[in-house]
């Protein structure tokens, strides 16, 4: 019975504050998407160096099939070619830069691609012996790696030599300068939405204070009188933290390992059944704020 | 009903000899010892140091002026205000110890009536009545039995399904009389419950108070209407300037007696209050 008489209640407040409830649920909405942004933002980060950071320095590629630099004018890379290269990695003029190396050959590297890209058609269009081989080197101090470049990027058989850790923690840092940004952006929008729930809570208390001023008379409990309005405010920012989780989704559903998938062959992006992990700290957290702030709201507003 | 307070609340019943219990019952509904109630530091207190008992079953008539402090003494049984000295009890319980979780609890044990009815306009008279129950978690069925037999004892038999502004006031009142007494409480504070009524209405809905009284209803009635009073012819409260200047079993509106000592403190005080005050009170 009073389960039924507090839906109710839930009910006609939503109703009559029918606009103030859809701006909560926008509000809650677009603020959740930034966090949710910025959380995957940083999945997408961790995804990356989980892969390539630390493993990977610098890499010699060798010369395939395709290679069309100056130093693969002969062809693919030969087996006397390769030797002569870990030769030079093992003199003692190499080998003080280097902490250690390890060759990758196009077998490796086709395995290594398919674990990366196993959310992406892309596996299917690409083989073997499309991958170039590589020496991956790790270097005692990252700073040296001209010397490895020169030593390198004239040697037959070599096609190019790249500093991969440069390039990524370019893209590490604009990714985490995005995601502060993303955040940035939600707490701007997490406060409007707490001030526009504060705001409905209120309005919604006023227009029924008939009905809880009788209620006070008559000796409802506290819970009978303030739950419906803190239901509310929760149930408003639930359906804004769903809404948000679903664009989530979406975006990593048929942008990220969509388009974004085909266009960036060799970057691994995170897939959107691990955006789900993400969607009920959404929801928690739309409902936890929610639930806070129409409290406090009540506690100066209706008093009880 | 009002349970029975805690020993610890019942102390300090000193030097009443009403104060007792007679056959497991307590006799005072509602005692004030001693209230004061300021409101605002400086200002005159809207209730000055005052002791009264009001036993179960009676009916009580407050007067006087706007600003006597009638609506204050009615504030101070609710728990809607705390005194600022001085004890109120309400069926023997001490409000100023009932903590604020068990407030409800209180409110269930006393029904209230105000003069603007304070109906809710979207409900009908059925719905008015048992939005009390409801809120209280009483089950539907028996809402179904209580809420039809509340509103035969206030006289709206056949008018359950009829919305509040298709009401007169007098029937208005009625129902927000049912929606009060509906859940039986002990004690009806009505806070001048004809004001807006004509003077016949006016007895109807005296008539529904004075039945409830019968069923043994503790009622206290703050008023204006001096008809009334006289008619009944109860106990009457009378407070001026936050203080009781008379109270008189079987009553009339204005006293019979003068009460001289008081007229002259007041007077050598405030010439002017007591003159308004005297205005009003004739």
């Amino acid at each position: 019975m009073r389960l039924l008489f507090i839906l109710g209640e839930i009910g006609s407040g939503l109703r009559r504050n029918l606009s103030m409830v859809i701006s909560v649920v926008l509000v809650t909405f677009v603020s959740l998407t930034f966090v949710g942004a910025a959380g995957m933002l940083q999945m997408q980060i961790n995804q990356m160096k989980g892969y390539w950071y630390d493993k990977v320095q610098v890499a010699v590629f060798l010369c395939n099939d395709g290679s069309t630099a100056v130093g693969c004018a002969s062809g693919p890379a030969t087996k006397e070619q390769q030797a002569n290269l870990q030769a030079m990695l093992e003199s003692p003029a190499v080998k003080q830069y280097i902490n250690d190396f390890q060759f990758e050959s196009q077998a490796e590297a086709y395995t290594h691609f398919k674990e990366q890209f196993s959310n992406s058609p892309i596996v299917d269009s690409v083989s073997e012996d499309q991958l170039p081989a590589s020496f991956r080197i790790n270097m005692k101090n990252p700073e040296k790696y001209q010397i490895i470049s020169e030593t390198f990027s004239s040697q037959p058989g070599v096609e190019t030599v790249s500093d991969q850790r440069q390039v990524l923690e370019r893209i590490f840092s604009w990714m985490n300068g995005a995601s502060v940004a993303a955040m940035g952006v939600a707490a701007v929008m997490i406060f409007c939405a707490v001030l526009l729930i504060t705001t409905t809570i209120r309005l919604s208390a006023f227009s029924r204070r008939r009905e809880t001023g009788i209620m006070r008379l008559v000796g409802a409990s506290k819970t009978v009188i303030q739950l419906p309005f803190i239901l509310e405010g929760v149930i408003a920012a639930v359906v804004g933290a769903v809404l948000a989780s679903v664009t989530l989704w979406l975006m990593a559903h048929f942008w990220l390992n969509g388009d974004l998938s085909t266009q960036f062959l060799n970057t691994p992006f995170i897939s959107s059944t691990q955006v789900l992990v993400i969607a009920p700290v959404l929801i928690a957290l739309g409902a936890g704020l929610a639930g806070i702030s129409s409290l406090l709201t009540l506690r100066r507003y209706l008093k009880v | 009903m009002l349970s029975l307070p805690p020993s610890k609340a019942r102390a300090p019943a000193v030097g009443l000899g009403d104060y007792v219990m007679s056959g497991g019952v307590l006799r005072a509904m509602i005692r004030f010892e001693n209230v004061t109630k300021v409101y605002e530091q400086n200002a005159r207190p809207a209730l000055d140091s005052v002791s009264l008992e009001i036993n179960r079953g009676e009916f009580t008539f407050l007067v006087g002026a706007s600003g006597s402090g009638k609506s204050t003494f009615l504030r101070l049984i609710l728990k809607e205000d705390k005194a600022s000295s001085g004890s109120v009890y309400v069926a023997g319980q001490n409000v100023a110890n009932i903590s604020s979780w068990r407030v409800p609890k209180l409110r269930r044990g006393i029904g209230v009536v105000f003069q603007d009815f304070r109906l809710l306009p979207q409900k009908n008279v059925f719905a008015n009545v048992a939005f009390a129950m409801q809120v209280i978690g009483k089950s539907r069925s028996i809402i179904r039995e209580t809420v039809p037999e509340v509103l035969k004892t206030v006289g709206l038999e056949g008018k359950e399904r009829r919305m509040p502004h298709e009401l007169s006031g007098g029937e208005q009142q009625r129902v927000a009389i049912a929606r009060a007494v509906v859940n039986r409480p002990g004690i009806l504070l009505a806070d001048e419950p004809t004001g807006n009524l004509d003077p016949i209405t006016s007895m109807g809905i005296m008539g529904v108070l004075d039945k409830i009284n019968q069923n043994g209803t503790t009622v206290v009635m703050a008023t204006h209407d001096d008809d009334i009073v006289n008619e009944m012819r109860r106990r009457v409260v009378e407070l001026k300037n936050g203080k009781v200047i008379r109270d008189e079993a079987k009553a009339l509106y204005t006293s019979m007696i003068p009460v001289v000592g008081e007229s002259r403190r007041l007077k050598d005080a405030s010439g002017e209050e007591l003159n308004r005050a005297q205005g009003a009170q004739l």
